[in-house]
């Protein structure tokens, strides 16, 4: 009862209301970021450097007014941000921060569950996700979010393309599809990932920055052309889930990225004893900090770069990265068979 | 502008969007309006609307004495107000055959060459804002502030300065003013490199400004460009060398040319500006001459009878004034401006058509134009 039920439950709810702070967090961590980058203090009014921004935000979209435009059309209007929000959330389930450990004289899993299609149900779920931006534009019955849900729609495909493909070589590398068998396998085979295959590593990082719609890919809002992209029409808290969602796709991306190609929850050098008395670190210390790094490398690109046009994104995405990436996979498998 | 036209295919008819840019829009610089005509996200046609500023400053200046009229002309192109200031003062000397003292006309190069690194930092600030480079707007301000606490500390005004008189200044430079200007042309001169670094050599930057509103010469000069528009095409047109005002005879500087005539040439001819303003204001500071500043005026202005145009290089452009004066009154009987960033909008449509819909922001800001004084 306590293992079916208690504790699954415990961890969900666990999971997702520390993502969520987490991401009301990251907002303020990359206005803070940005504010130093551009020699500027960033929030500062609320609490002490500005900590409680996040909530004087959440209160403040809560009470704006929920505008429906005449026009739009009202169920899809209203769905469309649910489908944004809920996909990026559900992701978590599989995402291992930690191996087993013993917590009040009971061996649990720091992770909701592990299957053994882990990554291809965080392609699926992801890729859902979409739709919610697609269904925004087209309900906004407006011309700039239609142009930008169109934006949108070609970009997450054709960029799910390439970074699915560097999925699959870190799979033929782990000879597996679950989070967990894939960390395990980085232990046993004495490497990270993104040393094994670096090409793979910067393609999903280009990539996941396209698929979050960050900067210098961040076409589907761009404010200055766009007026705002696909949520121009939207207000209060239907806005705040759009924008909720972005960031948590974010740290999709690099719990992701952190679980294939930098080694999960393990600590640097996981086989070399002499580095051992790191140990006394907790295992899912080593995964935030490296998740924390990725969001770190998101938010320093936003406030350098400018940002691509809409058919130089498009050829980046299929002239290059896709190229690349099925280079990158027909290497990785040859390799594969010449060395078994 | 005639209706959208449809294509009637084999199995879909396609429409053409009718997309309305502005006058409330984050990228159309204040009040500008394009109504675009897309094909997909190209641009098969555009309408410039203008006139949503308009305040009737030349027929308000025909009402006003002459000395009023340096505070409208604050308001054209309020990003700039020390060029127009000593546009419109020169034009009336002109009409008078008045002789400006040497010391006012140093202090006006001067002034005139901060406002255009002012200007510029503006520019450059919102132009790579527009292309999604963020920074670079925050850094510009940041050099834009020094520049703006220096004329507040010359006339007591940080936007609108009012800051010249006919016939001179109405007020000698603070104590210890010169060695300010100084200091701030070592510093300035970093920040450009910081600027540079940036965006000059950004691959992403490069792909977005290269080959974009390419105009060649000749179609730039049957436009009505001016300023670093016309030179980003290759026209070596610079008002201060051709027929120089204030005390530019006597300072060495460069007009920067472009090439190519597309976004990146121009964007690089106004980052030489601001190096060549720098070394036109290091000139002028500390070639500053003793004496007065302001020459021999009558009391009552009243310029004889007579009509003349002058024109000086204004960070956007050639800004000319055209007066005409009876004799009599003391107020112009006509009073008309070529403002540099109205001629330049001309060439807004024949620059964007069969662009993108995300070129057309970076080609607003590559023109620089300044709504104030587009509509007057």
């Amino acid at each position: 009862m306590i293992d079916t039920l208690v504790i699954p439950l415990l961890k969900i709810v666990i999971v997702l209301n520390a993502t969520l702070v987490s991401v009301t967090y990251m907002v303020l961590l990359e206005r803070k970021v940005i504010a130093w980058a551009q020699s500027r203090l960033g929030p500062m009014r609320v609490g002490p450097y500005g900590i409680l921004q996040p909530v004087a935000d959440a209160v403040k979209l809560m009470i704006k007014e929920d505008i429906t435009p005449v026009r739009a059309d009202r169920w899809v209007f209203t769905i469309a941000p649910i489908i944004s929000m809920v996909p990026a959330l559900i992701v978590y389930a599989v995402i291992p921060f930690g191996p087993e450990v013993k917590l009040f004289g009971r061996q649990v899993t720091l992770y909701i569950t592990d299957i053994n299609v882990g990554l291809l149900y965080i392609v699926s779920v992801a890729s859902v996700g979409v739709y919610g931006i697609i269904l925004a534009g087209y309900a906004s019955n407006s011309k700039y979010p239609l142009l930008a849900s169109l934006r949108a729609s070609a970009q997450l495909i054709s960029y799910e393309v390439a970074v699915t493909l560097t999925l699959v070589s870190v799979i033929m590398m782990a000879g597996s599809l679950s989070m967990v068998s894939i960390v395990r396998a980085q232990q046993s085979s004495h490497m990270w990932y993104a040393f094994v295959q670096p090409l793979a590593f910067l393609i999903f990082f280009i990539g996941g920055l396209a698929e979050t719609n960050r900067a210098p890919f961040d076409l589907p809002e761009a404010e200055q052309e766009l007026t705002g992209g696909f949520h121009t029409e939207y207000s209060g808290m239907r806005f705040a889930l759009f924008f909720l969602a972005e960031y948590a796709n974010m740290i999709v991306v690099s719990s992701v990225a952190t679980t294939l190609f930098l080694g999960g929850w393990l600590r640097p050098f996981p086989n070399v004893a002499f580095l051992s008395f790191l140990d006394f670190i907790p295992s899912w210390t080593w995964f935030l900090v490296k998740s924390f790094v990725f969001l770190y490398i998101f938010i320093w690109v936003r406030a350098t770069l400018p940002r691509y046009r809409y058919d130089q994104l498009m050829r980046l995405g299929w002239k290059v990265l896709i190229p690349l990436a099925i280079a990158n996979l027909v290497v990785t498998g040859i390799i594969k068979v010449m060395l078994l | 502008m005639d209706t959208p036209v449809i294509h009637h295919g084999a199995m879909f008819d396609t429409n053409e969007l009718v997309l309305n840019m502005g006058p409330q829009h984050p990228s159309t610089h204040g009040v500008l309006r394009v109504v675009l005509r897309l094909d997909g996200e190209k641009v098969v046609d555009a309408d410039v609307v203008i006139g949503y500023l308009h305040r009737g400053i030349e027929k308000l200046s025909e009402n006003r004495n002459w000395t009023q009229i340096i505070l409208l002309t604050d308001r054209m192109d309020y990003v700039a107000a020390a060029t127009n200031n000593v546009g419109y003062c020169e034009t009336v000397e002109k009409l008078m055959s008045l002789e400006v003292p040497r010391r006012a006309r140093y202090v006006r190069t001067i002034l005139c060459e901060l406002q255009r690194i002012a200007s510029h930092c503006l520019w450059v600030g919102t132009h790579a804002m527009d292309i999604g480079a963020m920074t670079v707007f925050l850094y510009a301000f940041r050099e834009r502030e020094l520049i703006l606490d220096l004329f507040e500390e010359m006339c007591g005004a940080r936007l609108t300065y009012n800051s010249m008189r006919i016939g001179g200044l109405p007020l000698d430079i603070p104590p210890g003013w010169d060695k300010k200007v100084l200091e701030f042309c070592t510093i300035m001169a970093t920040k450009i490199d910081e600027y540079e670094e940036l965006l000059t050599h950004n691959r992403i930057w490069l792909e977005r400004t290269k080959g974009i509103g390419v105009i060649d010469g000749p179609a730039a000069v049957a436009l009505g460009l001016s300023g670093p528009p016309l030179r980003g095409s290759g026209v070596p047109r610079d008002v201060r060398k051709d027929e120089p005002y204030a005390a530019y005879d006597e300072m060495e500087f460069d007009v920067p040319i472009g090439t190519a005539g597309d976004t990146y040439d121009r964007y690089l001819v106004r980052l030489e500006e601001f190096r060549q303003s720098l070394r036109v204001i290091r000139q002028a500071t500390e070639g500053i001459p003793e004496g007065p500043i302001v020459g021999k005026v009558p009391r009552l202005i009243k310029p004889p009878a007579g009509e003349t145009y002058h024109a000086i290089e204004s960070p956007k452009g050639e800004l000319g004034y055209f007066i005409v004066s009876d004799g009599k009154s003391t107020n112009p009987y006509r009073f008309r401006v070529r403002p540099p960033s109205f001629c330049n909008l001309q060439g807004l449509r024949t620059l964007i058509k069969g662009h993108l819909v995300a070129d057309v922001v970076a080609l607003i800001g590559s023109l620089d134009v300044v709504l104030g004084e587009v509509d007057r």
